[in-house]
């Protein structure tokens, strides 16, 4: 049995009737592996893991026909044990550090107050435990940083924090939601091997959620590409990318400017994202396809096995063997 | 900090000066003098009328009161009461406990109800609860004290008989002034039911100065609270699995404390002026009720003074409240 096993997961908002921002997603995740989802802003990324944390509120609406973590099935799990698995077996850090940290607390408190919730340390114990945790995240100087407040911080040292706040408890998942984004460049990639670094230590799982297919294809091993809401094609890493079967991965691989090449103008793909009234009936991507065909209007194509992964696509690219 | 210190310090002076001006003018403009509604309804000897002018300096030119006034103040100099010949400072002094314990009171309940309500009004956002309390809300705030005041009256004191009408003790009990606050004073006295009596005198007029501050503390926390519950380190908070409870009252009411309090602070200034009323409504023998006797009797230092001091507590107050703020605010107390 998988760590994350995810069927048929949808999130929607507003009326019935209207699009849902996250339409059937299928994901497995094993223990310790690195699994990243890619996709443009909107495209349901953020939106399928806070439903998994059951962090979506009304008016959002999450329905799923199998939500399995860890032998929970987080779709019966009641309020408080949800909260005993929240932060403890599965954490989240988000994209911006310096909102995600209460400013009005030091970073101490923050984290004596989830050792004290799910590992139950309290006093001098909890203080020995959060100064190893901020260690453990590469903070220099970590015994004076205790007292600091989050405005005090650095982006990149708040993420540290946060990160330390989100490994407090020894998670088996860690959930990153674009950890990266908010950060300068030179520290993105500080970041990025800090998490590595602790997944492989401490075997957890990791998810990554990027819209840098640079970074992906760095550190997952598989990845899971969403387009409006849809997953369209999922596999293991470096063959997704060397051949990726659904046009949209295709595109967003051509879209990304590469070294040596610099002549080359960047390809983008023409068009937007269908919307709440021009959703297609059919594949999602149809009115933006260069390879589009008649039955791809017709009907939605299923994930479906190909060469290198699994897309969502009835005339895959690059499927001949080399 | 030691900057911002000193520019408040520096305001302080044309503050008080502009204080001393308006009371001292405004006072004179009401027709009528001191000597005038002393004498009463008798016919007044023109004589005798600018004898006593004279004798109380009243006769002099404007300009040369207000400088003689001006140069009392500067030797600490709050003269005294035209009527009772008492010391202005004195007459403060003595009163002063009494408003103190109704306005403390009356911001406590204003304090702790309207924190509780604009929470669970934010908590329970667009449902009757929040609906029924910011109406509520709004009810109080447009509602005159004056009439709010004669409907309790009328219905908790004379319909049901459950409070005393006015005053702050009944006749029965003889109490040692030993604090001023008549709850303490009563505590420490041997008086047996003096305390709840107190207690009784105490609780109407609380309710009508706590009326508009409750309301503005109630809608200030419900917008307040609603941002903060939109804000990433609250569902950073919930991703960690901590309880609702430290949720709402961790971590986001400590951040929605920060314009509450400001609002908070606010409202002290107006209460004072609410104050006014009220012990008058409810014959509270406070400075209020006071300045509205000496305003009556046109005792020039008494109204001048005692509004002076009142400015002087206002600010004094805001000074607090500014430091309140930087305690509740990290990002205020560290800014260079």
């Amino acid at each position: 049995m998988s760590l994350l096993e995810i069927d048929n997961l949808s999130v929607r908002y507003g009326p019935a009737d209207a699009p849902p921002v996250v339409d059937g997603l299928d994901l497995r995740l094993e223990a310790g592996e690195v699994l990243a989802i890619v996709g443009e802003s909107g495209s349901g990324k953020s939106q399928a893991m806070l439903a998994l944390l059951g962090l979506i509120d009304p008016p959002g609406r999450v329905a799923a026909d199998r939500l399995q973590f860890a032998g929970h099935d987080l779709l019966a799990l009641g309020e408080r044990q949800r909260r005993r698995l929240l932060g403890k077996e599965l954490a989240m850090v988000f994209q911006d550090p310096l909102a995600a940290l209460d400013p009005s607390y030091r970073v101490g408190f923050q984290l004596e107050e989830v050792l004290r919730q799910h590992l139950g340390l309290r006093g001098r114990e909890a203080r020995r435990r959060a100064l190893e945790l901020l260690e453990q995240v590469e903070i220099p100087a970590a015994a004076s940083r205790l007292d600091a407040y989050p405005h005090q911080l650095s982006g990149g040292m708040a993420q540290r924090v946060a990160i330390a706040l989100a490994i407090a408890a020894e998670p088996l998942l860690l959930i990153a939601d674009e950890p990266t984004t908010a950060l300068d460049v030179t520290i993105q990639a500080q970041i990025l091997e800090l998490l590595l670094n602790l997944q492989r230590e401490r075997g957890m799982a990791l998810l990554l959620i990027s819209h840098d297919l640079a970074v992906v294809a760095e550190c997952a091993s598989r990845v899971c590409v969403m387009y409006a809401g849809q997953a369209v094609e999922v596999g293991a890493l470096p063959g997704l990318f060397d051949a990726p079967a659904h046009p949209y991965t295709e595109a967003l691989l051509a879209a990304l400017p590469e070294a040596g090449t610099a002549r080359r103008p960047l390809r983008g793909l023409p068009g937007s994202v269908p919307g709440r009234h021009d959703r297609p009936v059919g594949c999602l991507l149809a009115p933006r396809c260069a390879y589009v065909q008649d039955d791809c209007r017709a009907r939605r194509p299923p994930l479906e096995a190909k060469r290198q992964s699994q897309a969502r696509c009835y005339h895959p690219r690059n499927q001949e063997s080399p | 900090m030691l900057s911002f210190l000193a520019r408040r310090l520096g305001l302080l002076i044309p503050t008080f000066l502009g204080v001393t001006l308006l009371t001292f003018a405004l006072i004179r403009l009401i027709p009528g003098d001191p000597v005038e509604v002393m004498m009463g309804e008798r016919r007044l000897d023109p004589q005798m009328h600018a004898e006593a002018m004279q004798r109380l300096g009243l006769d002099r030119p404007l300009h040369e009161q207000y400088l003689s006034y001006l140069g009392q103040l500067a030797q600490g100099d709050l003269g005294q009461s035209l009527r009772t010949r008492e010391s202005v400072w004195s007459e403060f002094a003595s009163l002063f406990p009494a408003t103190v314990e109704l306005a403390f009171a009356a911001l406590l309940l204003a304090g702790v109800l309207g924190l509780l309500a604009g929470t669970l009004a934010a908590l329970k956002r667009g449902s009757l609860l929040d609906h029924g309390t910011m109406g509520l809300a709004l009810t109080g705030y447009s509602m005159p004290i004056f009439w709010w005041a004669l409907i309790l009256i009328m219905f908790f004191s004379v319909e049901l008989g459950w409070t005393p009408v006015s005053g702050r003790l009944d006749l029965l009990y003889d109490v040692e002034p030993v604090t001023g606050f008549m709850l303490i004073d009563t505590l420490l006295s041997e008086e047996q039911g003096a305390f709840l009596d107190a207690l009784r005198h105490l609780i109407l007029p609380a309710i009508v100065l706590g009326t508009i501050p409750l309301a503005v503390i109630a809608r200030m926390t419900r917008s307040a609270m609603l941002e903060v519950l939109r804000e990433d380190y609250i569902r950073a908070a919930r991703a960690r699995g901590l309880s609702p409870a430290r949720l709402v009252f961790v971590h986001a009411l400590r951040n929605a404390l920060v314009p509450v309090l400001t609002v908070f602070g606010l409202q002290i200034g107006s209460l004072l002026s609410g104050a006014v009323l009220t012990e008058t409504l409810f014959s509270w023998p406070g400075i209020g009720k006071w300045l509205i006797e000496a305003i009556g009797a046109r005792d020039y230092p008494v109204v001048q003074n005692g509004i002076l001091l009142i400015a002087a507590l206002v600010i004094l107050v805001s000074f607090v409240v500014d430091i309140l703020y930087g305690l509740a605010n990290p990002r205020i107390r560290h800014r260079q």
